[in-house]
């Protein structure tokens, strides 16, 4: 029994503070909004932690007490209850003065945060989709306009402003190491600013229950300094890598000839569907499927060849491909980075 | 007080005259309950008031507490079904990809958890304490329209059957259990599983309305002599002000529902941005009546702790005038809040905020009536029971989920935890800690009121702490996973995010939980079999219920109680005063003024029917078969006015002529 | 518990009118629900007009003299209705009969002119949201128009029955009374909702 206590607290800890540093946690904050937020949270959850134990005293109290003398119910004491009157109305006005206070400080929070990013000079426009994300990069100039899907690159340092829409269902826009979420519904354009202070990848995911694959429509933002931005943006304007090896060139064959172009773009290629992801750099991408899986030639694989397996509900329909051809799929597109 | 003070001034002659002038059939009268002895009264009134033996007689019965403990169970059985969706539920989530539950069965889980907890069992149990236990505490024979009140089961029970028949069809519906527009319309919710949805809100809608008019007109016109608004019980405030949000919420449910189908059934465009509808005009309908909806929870808990206190604390609640007032103010609030459920939408930052201020308000009616509560027992040690271990653990659980909602108030804080388990850890420490603890609590208070027996406290203290540890071990950590990152209503979440041990032991405090219900029923059917007879007023409470047998009689009272405090019988002590007068040959029960509470007129009480259960079998099959064709509510037409119409014509007993 | 007799209730009459009565009260209770639905549904109307100030789009403004009919036989039929009320609260036999038969006329009436109020809105549910709303609005009021005259006219033929003479029958018909008022007060705003805001812009 002794030793039970202390192995029992331990595990307690193990359990409740190894989320505190995370990927995708509003407690480990990475940008200026996140820490606003997180600074926020903690200093809520103390006060009302700190009012929770005064209660918490008052309750015990009285356990504390000898019992009622009295058998009679209704022989009250009308000088203590006077002065309970007075303790109650001090704690109400106590309670009225924090809620005042609380009310105030959130306000100003929220206006400290609102102007976050009212200065931001890229704009990214993210439009939710049953269970992936699109992404498109606004651009004075048309031909520097860029769409590609689920993970969102940014200057680190910088603010960038994301419109968020929705194509069918409401969908939610979360990355809480950086910022709160805002809704993406369809018939209205959102208006959320982010900063990641640092050049790192964050973790988010859809908030709002959208259908079967909610679970499965994560995202990630990949801040970098603004000149390997600038590289990576100039990259993914330029049309997929043709093909050189030869099982990769039967590959791109097949895209183009099977159901796959009904759904999916490949910049330079006659394939322009438009309601799936835009594919024409999928392998520099760091997760396939809206960061259900890892990317690789493996996962590639094993997402073409059963989508319905590991995202049952999905949109994505199972393409019957023998071995072979569903290799040459898969060099093809492992080309396109 | 004598009784030419209570008797009514309102002269009766006059309306006699008038009636005299008039087409009235003469009175018939009968035998008074003045001077009878006892055993011939009791016998009387039996006769009178009794449920006839047998099935028929058990289906015509209007007898308030025949039809109380009929909800209570119900509303139980599916306290247990909408617990076992929550275990399947953690089971799959104790360790990331599990895979022993996919989303489509998932979602229909989660779903049918939320609207089986919200709909099928808080909203009717609530109601049905109140039920039960409004008349009895005002000193009336039953609630007032007793056959719309038999209906109103029959009616909960077949919107219940139904939704959990279609889970068993694999129709249930996937879409949460608030439905939002786009997810839940025509074009992303093929099938009729949110047509379930729609018409299974609006059917067991029609019944807590029915409940919440039927209780406001016993409050208002059926109080015993001398019970003047100062004089109402706590509990009789609780469900009083919960009748009235009822009365003002749950339209916007049906409205938003019957939106739903319209558009989803004869191609209506109410949600749909593309022709000039929009989306978000669901969530402002539904959280219009959401938000009042956990307060319909929540105020009649409110109504059990102030009732449960004085009993253990052994003196009346402290603040009776400031509990009332918070009661009424919580009421009103509750309805200047809706929009802190929608912060996430984009709204505009000024008119949020004003949200964030009237949610942040609410908190202080509700510290009223704790610091009153807490006040009470400052004299003290309290006597320590089962019922007042349960109020204990509402205290300590309740008080962090308020405490959380000042959090979620502010609209900044809100975004980072909206839709996470933070949220789910909230909403679950307000409504298990505000309204189920009270509800246990209620539970071994009044079981020995309603059965007879007590129930064992030894088995109480052991279910009080495994429900305590069990709730605790399960619910708490869930703030910290959401404030991790995990969002609600998924099925499964990546290994590489660290969830896993934490929901492992939420999932293991979860089946404790649950296991403390199983321990609870068992208690119960101890009780009712085992259990050591009660008497009259095992806890030398003071409200008129314990002034009658356990369990009551049919017809309640021998005769009506007269009320001079607001603790009666603590008042009262030698001997009980009594009105006399009424008739015991027929249903007569006593109508007085609404706010005095003078005797005004001898009102007879309906006689027991079967229309009610066969309106109700119209009125579902009608909203059954509107979700296959929108021509059934035509064809529905005939059997529902038939019934109606069977149910209101007057069958010559007295009760329907006088 | 021992009882000692305190108040004599033996000589209070068996029914009452108005708020007196619990069925009064009753009707009041549903009055404000039924209330609050149209409320909601005007409110939503007038939420999605703001949000879609064009919303009409090239549909013609609904054409307004069926519902204007209605309106007019609605309001001419509060003097009956009145006087029926009167004569209930009275306990007069002949002129509640007499009554009910005009005001079960004067319910038919207006229903079968709000026939053509459907057509006449110049749009069908299915085509937009704005007549979405007007469909719905309207089918809201006739749905209780429909409900209340058939209340009506069972009533009606009860007060030709023996068991119309008792004094809970007046009050019933009381209480029809006082939601025929309710009825009618409530197609006031949804009448201007429906025909005129149309026509502001």
């Amino acid at each position: 029994m002794k030793r039970l206590l202390p192995m029992a607290f331990a595990a307690a800890g193990t359990v409740f503070l190894q989320g505190c540093a995370g990927w995708q946690s509003a407690l480990d904050p990475k940008g200026p909004a996140a820490s606003e937020l997180a600074w926020l949270i903690w200093f809520f959850a103390g006060l009302c932690a700190v009012v929770w134990v005064l209660v918490m005293i008052a309750l015990a109290a009285p356990l504390m007490m000898r019992a009622r003398a009295q058998a009679q119910p209704l022989a009250v004491d009308a000088g203590a209850d006077d002065r309970k009157l007075r303790v109650v109305m001090i704690a109400v006005g106590l309670t009225t003065a924090i809620l005042v206070g609380l009310t105030l400080l959130s306000f100003f929070a929220d206006r400290t945060l609102a102007a976050i990013g009212s200065d931001a000079v890229l704009t990214v426009r993210v439009t939710g989709h049953q269970w992936w994300w699109e992404v498109r990069y606004e651009d004075a100039t048309p031909s520097r306009i860029l769409t590609t899907a689920n993970e969102i690159h940014i200057p680190s340092g910088e603010p960038v402003r994301l419109l968020l829409t929705s194509n069918d269902v409401i969908h939610s826009f979360w990355i809480p190491s950086l910022a709160g979420k805002l809704d993406l519904i369809p018939g209205h354009m959102n208006v959320l600013d982010i900063k990641a202070d640092k050049p790192g990848v964050y973790r988010g995911q859809c908030a709002e229950f959208c259908g079967a694959q909610h679970a499965n429509m994560g995202t990630f933002i990949i801040a970098e300094p603004r000149a390997k931005f600038d590289a990576w943006w100039n990259d993914q304007l330029q049309p997929a890598a043709a093909p050189t090896a030869d099982e990769a060139k039967a590959g791109e064959e097949l895209f183009l000839r099977r159901p796959c172009v009904m759904c999916h773009r490949i910049g330079g290629t006659p394939a322009g569907g438009t309601v799936a992801p835009d594919l024409t750099h999928i392998a520099s991408r760091q997760t396939l499927a809206a960061g259900t899986l890892t990317m690789s030639r493996g996962n590639l694989a094993a997402w073409i060849a059963d989508p319905q397996g590991i995202k049952p509900g999905s949109n994505m329909p199972v393409v019957e491909l023998s071995g072979d051809e569903l290799n040459a799929v898969v060099a093809y597109l492992e080309g396109l980075k | 007080m004598s009784s030419a003070d209570l008797a009514s001034e309102r002269a009766p002659a006059t309306e006699r005259q008038a009636s005299a002038e008039g087409d009235l059939a003469p009175e018939h009268d009968g035998p008074r309950d003045t001077g009878m002895d006892d055993a011939m009264l009791h016998g009387w009134l039996a006769r009178t008031w009794g449920t006839a033996p047998g099935i028929v007689g058990a289906l015509s019965s209007v007898d308030h507490k025949v039809i109380a403990r009929r909800y209570l169970i119900t509303a139980f059985v599916f306290l247990c079904l909408g617990g076992l969706n929550a275990v399947a539920m953690r089971i799959q989530l104790s360790g990331p990809q599990r895979g022993l539950i996919g989303p489509d069965l998932y979602n229909q889980l989660f779903t049918m958890h939320g609207v089986t907890m919200m709909f099928l069992f808080a909203v009717p149990i609530v109601q049905a304490t109140g039920i039960y236990l409004v008349p009895l505490m005002v000193g009336s024979r039953n609630i007032a329209f007793p056959r719309l009140n038999a209906f109103s089961y029959w009616v909960y029970l077949s919107g219940g059957v139904f939704a959990w028949i279609s889970f068993l069809l694999n129709m249930a519906p996937d879409v949460g259990w608030f439905a939002y527009v786009p997810l839940s319309g025509p074009e992303f919710a093929p099938g009729k599983r949110a047509d379930v949805w729609a018409q299974m809100i609006t059917y067991t809608e029609v019944s807590s309305l029915a409940v919440a008019v039927a209780t406001i007109v016993t409050v208002l016109k059926q109080r015993a002599p001398g019970m003047s608004l100062d004089k109402i019980p706590l509990y009789v405030w609780a469900l009083l002000v919960t009748s009235f949000v009822v009365v003002f919420a749950m339209p916007a449910v049906m409205i938003a529902s019957t939106f739903l189908i319209l558009d989803r059934l004869v191609g209506t465009h109410i949600f749909n941005p593309a022709e000039g509808g929009d989306a978000l005009l669901f969530q402002h309908l539904f959280w219009f009546f959401g938000h009042p909806e956990v307060y319909i929870i929540f105020l009649p808990a409110t109504g059990m702790v102030s009732a449960i206190i004085p009993v253990f604390a052994r003196r009346p609640v402290f603040g009776h005038l400031g509990l009332v007032l918070s009661l009424i103010a919580v009421g009103f609030l509750s309805f200047g809040l809706w929009v802190h459920h929608m912060f996430a939408t984009g709204l505009p930052r000024l008119g949020a905020s004003f949200f964030t201020a009237s949610s942040m308000m609410i908190a202080i009616p509700n510290g009223v009536q704790i610091f009153c509560w807490l006040a009470t027992f400052w004299d003290g040690r309290p006597v320590i029971r089962t019922p007042l271990l349960f109020v204990f653990g509402f205290f300590v659980i309740f008080v962090i989920g308020g405490l959380t909602g000042v959090m979620l108030a502010s609209v900044p804080l809100d975004l980072q935890v909206h839709d996470t388990y933070f949220v789910v850890a909230h909403f679950h420490y307000v409504l298990i800690g505000g309204s189920v603890f009270p509800l246990l609590g209620a539970a071994y208070f009044w079981f020995p009121k309603i059965s007879g027996r007590m129930l064992s406290e030894r088995l109480g203290r052991w279910h009080f702490w495994l429900a305590f540890i069990g709730f605790n071990a399960a619910f708490f950590p869930m703030h910290l996973v959401g404030l991790w990152g995990m969002p609600r209503r998924v099925y499964t979440y990546p290994a590489e995010l660290g969830w896993g041990n934490i929901n492992l032991f939420i999932s293991a405090g979860a089946i404790l939980f649950f296991l403390s219900f199983v321990l609870f029923a068992f208690n119960l059917v101890h009780g009712a079999l085992k259990g050591a007879p009660a008497g009259d007023n095992p806890w030398d409470a003071g409200t008129l219920e314990w002034a009658t047998s356990s369990p009551p009689p049919s017809y309640n009272f021998a005769r009506i109680p007269v009320v001079t405090h607001v603790e009666p019988l603590w008042a009262e002590r030698e001997a009980l005063p009594v009105a006399t007068g009424l008739r015991v040959d027929v249903r007569e029960l006593l109508i007085s003024t609404v706010a005095e509470a003078h005797p005004d007129i001898r009102e007879k009480s309906a006689a027991p029917s079967i229309w009610p259960l066969l309106a109700a079998v119209a009125v579902g099959g009608t909203f059954l078969f509107s979700i296959f064709t929108p021509w059934a509510i035509v064809w529905g037409a005939a059997p529902v006015a038939i019934t109606l119409t069977g149910w209101f014509w007057p069958k010559g007993a007295p009760e329907d002529e006088e | 518990m021992n009882q000692r007799p305190a108040v004599d209730l033996s000589g209070l009459p068996t029914f009452g009118h108005g708020p007196r009565s619990p069925t009064w009260w009753g009707t009041l209770g549903f009055m404000a629900l039924e209330g609050m639905g149209f409320a909601l549904a005007a409110g939503a109307y007038l939420y999605l007009t703001t949000l879609w100030p064009t919303w009409r789009l090239s549909a013609p403004v609904p054409d307004h003299w069926p519902g204007t009919i209605v309106t007019l036989l609605l309001i001419v039929s509060l003097v009956p209705n009145h006087f029926l009320a009167r004569s209930a609260k009275q306990c007069r036999m002949v002129p509640v009969r007499a009554g009910m038969v005009v005001m079960s006329l004067l319910g038919l009436a207006p229903l079968a002119v709000r026939w053509f109020e459907f057509p006449a809105l110049n749009i069908y549910w299915d085509t937009n949201a704005y007549g979405s709303m007007l469909w719905v609005l309207l089918g809201l009021h006739t749905t209780h128009l429909i409900t209340d005259v058939g209340d009506t006219i069972v009533l009606t033929v009860l007060m030709f029955t023996r068991h119309g003479c008792s004094g809970r029958r007046f009050g019933d018909v009381g209480d029809n009374a006082f939601y025929w008022d309710f009825v009618v007060l409530t197609w006031i705003p949804i009448y201007l909702l429906i025909y005129w805001v149309p026509r502001l812009g």
